[in-house]
């Protein structure tokens, strides 16, 4: 598979506000980065809050000029935000958001929301703009008579269908769905998710699977890369990682998931807070909470480097790796 | 005599019923799970059996707590009764806690108005309790905001307020639902150890099927105002019998499954003030009969232990099949 989209070195960082005697801080969301989206995938990216997944998200799509590094996207680097030429890219990429209601607005219409961003890009007008709101209203499961509601009058899983809707219009290659069915029912969600899966297969996107939720993470994506702490600390196709996690982090992670009809046992509780990016730890970020954890880990930062064939960013990893693995 | 008991309970908002009479025993010590999705009346059950819906809330039935009548009793005794015996905590807690008041503070509030300590025993008590619920050096970081601490730890903080009162039934809606895995991973271990520890009985309200069957013995589901089914926690996962609890277990991805479709429930929640004339869960049961769009199902005892309200539900498995699950 040929890589569609790929990023080299990404370091995000934000300015925080001035102590009082002090300079105005640094935060780094995103902590050096390289990773490759391959065309046709779905790459899901996990990890907790402030991990910097949806900045990464972003940063991919162009929405956000990397500090550091930089986004190729099939060759050719990312144009600076604004330009004509990022103008034109955007039709080719879009985001789904995780809160349907936020993002769409309250006072237009089912139908002139799908519509916009084909009257933007100009790529349709009068009656096959109409046809093409219909093909997609279709293409997502909303009925005809939906098109002249309002969102308010749908409920959450027919608004991110809408969504969605509204991010085929301009046929794209590369989607970012960020927590996607976060805010959906459990009966809903497996709706949506198949329809993104759907979607998926008979468009052959490319799609980038931000979210926390590991469950729909396994079933949705072919390939996985965990995120603590601005860094990718394990990368593997969605089978291994899930079956046989080699960090430590992404143990615990895996096995933190409620299971049903299973109890607290067998689960690895960890200790500590979750990571700070206003604080971050040095050496390796994860050594504070890290039950294998030795003044080795306090003091060097691990790389993302190959282990018998995995990817995994840890300085105790033979250890972690058991012989029957 | 169990410790709760409630009976019949309905509640309506302007003209719209919302909960259609739930029966529901816990006895002392025990953990109930309360499951359902958005809007089918799992908080709204608590609220309205503690008094804490809204004035133009109408609520109806019984709610007795050891016996002493809640609805319909004059505010004072019922807040006497929920204050002493009934602590509750939510889905985000740094909304539960004042900001502006140091936690220390606000937990020796609900010390002083529920054990009368004042003054050093408060404090001294406070720590205690925050200890308990594993904030590290609470010592010191009793003095501190809540913007001070991060939301697992307000989690913590909320459910030391909680046990100020050394409460005999914990109501915890959705106390996870807010956290990070890691972080709901401790704070489930948090609360069983707690409720191991101090021998109250917990209800958990949860969307999320998995936290419940860790941390409860038995569980309700909800649907549309009703409970549709409840049996103890192993046989539930076992072999669901309603539909929609059936449903529910198959929308949801398994970790350790194939990257299979999901099977969804088809079609929405049900609008309250347009229930369907029969079974509320009829125009998306894939088991409905004509029977079930013109009649209301009972919750009836089944033969083989838990309670159902359907009329064509799947059948228990054998025991032979449920120890194949379970190995």
């Amino acid at each position: 598979m040929s890589v569609l989209l790929q990023a080299q070195g990404l370091v995000q960082q934000y300015a925080t506000a001035r102590s009082l005697f002090g300079k105005p801080g640094a935060v780094r969301a995103v902590d050096g980065i390289d990773l490759a989206v391959r065309q046709g995938e779905i790459l899901g990216i996990v990890g907790e809050s402030g991990s910097g997944k949806s900045t990464l998200g972003r940063m991919l799509l162009g929405l956000e000029t990397p500090f550091a590094g930089q986004v190729r996207y099939r060759g050719q680097a990312m144009p600076a935000p604004g330009t004509a030429q990022w103008r034109g890219l955007r039709a080719q990429m879009q985001l789904i958001f995780q809160d349907p209601l936020a993002a769409l607005d309250r006072r237009m219409t089912i139908r002139a929301q799908i519509a916009e961003p084909l009257e933007i890009h100009g790529l349709a007008r009068g009656e096959a703009l109409n046809r093409r709101v219909e093909e997609l209203m279709a293409r997502v499961g909303l009925r005809p008579d939906q098109a002249d509601r309002y969102p308010h009058e749908l409920s959450g899983g027919q608004r991110q269908r809408v969504v969605i809707a509204r991010a085929l219009a301009t046929k794209p290659d590369f989607l970012v769905c960020d927590e996607p069915v976060s805010a959906l029912d459990v009966s809903i969600q497996a709706q949506v998710v198949n329809l993104l899966r759907d979607l998926q297969e008979q468009e052959r996107l490319t799609m980038v699977f931000i979210s926390h939720d590991l469950k729909v993470v396994r079933n949705i994506c072919d390939r996985v890369a965990v995120m603590y702490l601005g860094r990718v600390v394990e990368e593997a196709p969605s089978d291994q990682i899930f079956a046989a996690p080699r960090h430590p982090y992404t143990k615990a992670l895996v096995s933190s998931v409620p299971r049903a009809g299973r109890g607290l046992e067998s689960r690895i509780i960890l200790q500590g807070e979750p990571p700070n990016p206003a604080a971050r730890p040095p050496g390796c970020a994860f050594h504070p909470r890290c039950p294998m954890a030795d003044a080795r880990c306090a003091a060097t930062v691990p790389r993302l480097e190959n282990h018998h064939g995995r990817s995994a960013a840890c300085l105790k990893l033979d250890r972690a790796l058991e012989p029957a693995a | 005599m169990s410790f709760v008991s409630i009976r019949d309970l309905k509640v309506a908002f302007d003209d719209t019923q919302v909960l259609h009479g739930i029966d529901l025993d816990i006895d002392r010590g025990e953990a109930v799970g309360l499951v359902g999705e958005s809007g089918c009346g799992k908080s709204v059950t608590w609220l309205a059996a503690l008094g804490l819906l809204p004035a133009k809330a109408r609520t109806s039935g019984s709610v007795r707590i050891e016996g002493a009548e809640l609805i319909g009793a004059p505010a004072a005794m019922v807040e006497k009764i929920r204050g002493a015996r009934i602590a509750m905590i939510f889905q985000d807690p740094s909304s539960s806690l004042n900001p502006v008041q140091r936690v220390g503070r606000q937990i020796g509030e609900a010390l002083r108005l529920h054990r009368g300590l004042r003054g050093g025993a408060a404090r001294h008590e406070a720590i205690r309790l925050l200890d308990m619920v594993g904030i590290p050096s609470a010592g010191t970081r009793i003095d501190l905001y809540p913007h001070e601490f991060s939301g697992g730890q307000c989690q913590r903080v909320m459910i030391a307020m909680a046990l100020a009162g050394q409460p005999d039934l914990l109501i915890a809606d959705e106390p996870t639902t807010a956290l990070d895995a890691t972080i709901q991973a401790q704070i489930l271990d948090l609360l069983s150890r707690i409720r191991r520890e101090t021998g109250m009985a917990m209800v958990f309200i949860s969307h999320d099927l998995g936290a419940v069957s860790a941390v409860c013995d038995r569980a309700m589901v909800m649907y549309a105002g009703k409970i549709v089914e409840a049996n103890s926690i192993d046989r539930l996962f076992a072999a669901p019998s309603h539909p929609y609890t059936r449903g529910l277990f198959e929308a949801i991805p398994d970790l350790d499954a194939d990257r299979t479709r999901l099977v969804p429930i088809h079609g929405t929640v049900p609008d309250p003030r347009q229930l369907p004339a029969g079974c509320a869960f009829s125009p998306r049961c894939s088991r409905a009969s004509d029977f079930c769009l013109g009649h209301r199902p009972d919750l009836k005892t089944q033969a083989e232990g838990g309670l159902v309200a359907c009329f064509h539900p799947f059948p228990a498995r054998s025991a032979k099949a449920q120890e194949a699950i379970f190995a």
